[in-house]
């Protein structure tokens, strides 16, 4: 089979498909929950433009791979090991100021990711990419604000925004990594390639601490493997809840 | 923002091109940045909106509800009927105006 399960093709959106999932099903954990009505709306808006964007993967994972695993399996039955996420959206929101820097340093990946494979000689991912680029612009704009106020605010606001950043940093690393799967779509002209992007996102991000009188942390030692599939034991918690119902009832619509 | 109440904003919004903005319900926000990122994320999840004002609500000049009588009865149609085109007879000739 051309594009078998696992194909560097199909792994490649599995990737990206699992990026927006996790994070949005964290995203949807804050519903009801944010400090202020609007947030609330404002975090499911993040939450659902994610989730649409990952079911677009899916099914489109799901085309090419032809193993049989449609977009409400890859989502609801796959186990910890098999999702293909960067650990940094897995984490758990934390504190609205943790939530935040979680955000802000996603979006201002995925920002220049969906501008370069606007361009993928897969047509259908370059589709995918011209919708979610301008859904996560937005993200990285409601991110970046609310970093800038938390962080420029209040020496609580700043002391929690800071922790944040520190927090989270080692984390931002793996999403600039580049394996055999990414370095075989390179060169097929599917993906980009992700460590060009971290001059971009290093931009965004310094800009924007800047503004928030936030200290960018020291580069020191990364985590990885998520993209392999190792994953920190809040993934799995997180599956738990998330895939519980088709789980327990199998086959279950409404 | 520490203050737990944060200031209201009226939202306006102008759904097409040549119509004008819209009063479509208020929210709060901690600055006018903001109030323009809530208003998106509130009111135009459903594709309401071109384009998005916000206007602090302390900055609207409202008049009375005890000024009504004086300030909008002396203008009721049934008090200056002339005001309104349907008080003149159009003669045939002219056809549709």
């Amino acid at each position: 089979m051309a594009n078998a399960p696992s194909s560097p093709h199909y792994r490649y959106l599995l990737r990206l498909a699992d990026n927006a999932l996790v994070l949005g099903h964290r995203l949807t954990e804050w519903s009801s929950r944010t400090p202020t009505l609007e947030e609330d709306i404002a975090l499911s808006n993040i939450a659902l433009d994610l989730m649409g964007q990952a079911r677009l993967l899916y099914s489109h994972a799901f085309t090419i791979g032809g193993d049989g695993r449609d977009e409400d399996h890859l989502a609801f039955l796959r186990d910890t090991h098999e999702f293909l996420n960067v650990q940094l959206v897995e984490l758990p929101n934390g504190d609205f100021a943790a939530s935040m820097a979680r955000q802000l340093c996603y979006s201002a990946f995925a920002v220049p990711l969906w501008e370069a494979l606007a361009r993928s000689k897969d047509s259908e991912l370059a589709g995918i990419a011209g919708k979610a680029g301008k859904e996560c612009a937005y993200h990285l704009r409601h991110s970046s604000e609310w970093v800038i106020r938390l962080g420029d605010g209040t020496a609580e606001s700043h002391r929690r925004m800071q922790g944040a950043i520190d927090e989270i940093w080692m984390f931002t690393g793996e999403m600039f990594e580049a394996d055999d799967t990414d370095c075989a779509m390179i060169a097929a002209g599917i993906a980009t390639d992700a460590s060009k992007l971290l001059p971009i996102w290093s931009k965004t991000v310094d800009d924007t601490l800047a503004e928030a009188t936030l200290k960018r942390p020291a580069d020191g030692w990364m985590i990885s493997g998520g993209r392999q599939g190792t994953h920190s034991e809040h993934l799995g918690h997180m599956l738990a809840q998330m895939q519980f119902l088709q789980r327990a009832y199998p086959g279950a619509i409404w | 923002m520490t203050d737990k109440n944060w200031p209201l904003y009226e939202v306006f919004l102008r759904p097409r091109n040549g119509l004008s903005h819209k009063h479509v319900g208020s929210l709060h926000a901690t600055d006018d940045e903001m109030a323009l990122q809530n208003a998106r994320d509130v009111y135009t999840r459903r594709g309401e909106a071109l384009s998005i004002w916000v206007v602090p609500s302390k900055a609207i000049v409202s008049s009375e509800p005890s000024e009504r009588e004086m300030l909008f009865d002396p203008s009721m149609p049934e008090r200056k009927p002339y005001r309104h085109p349907t008080f003149y007879d159009i003669p045939d000739e002219v056809g549709h105006m």
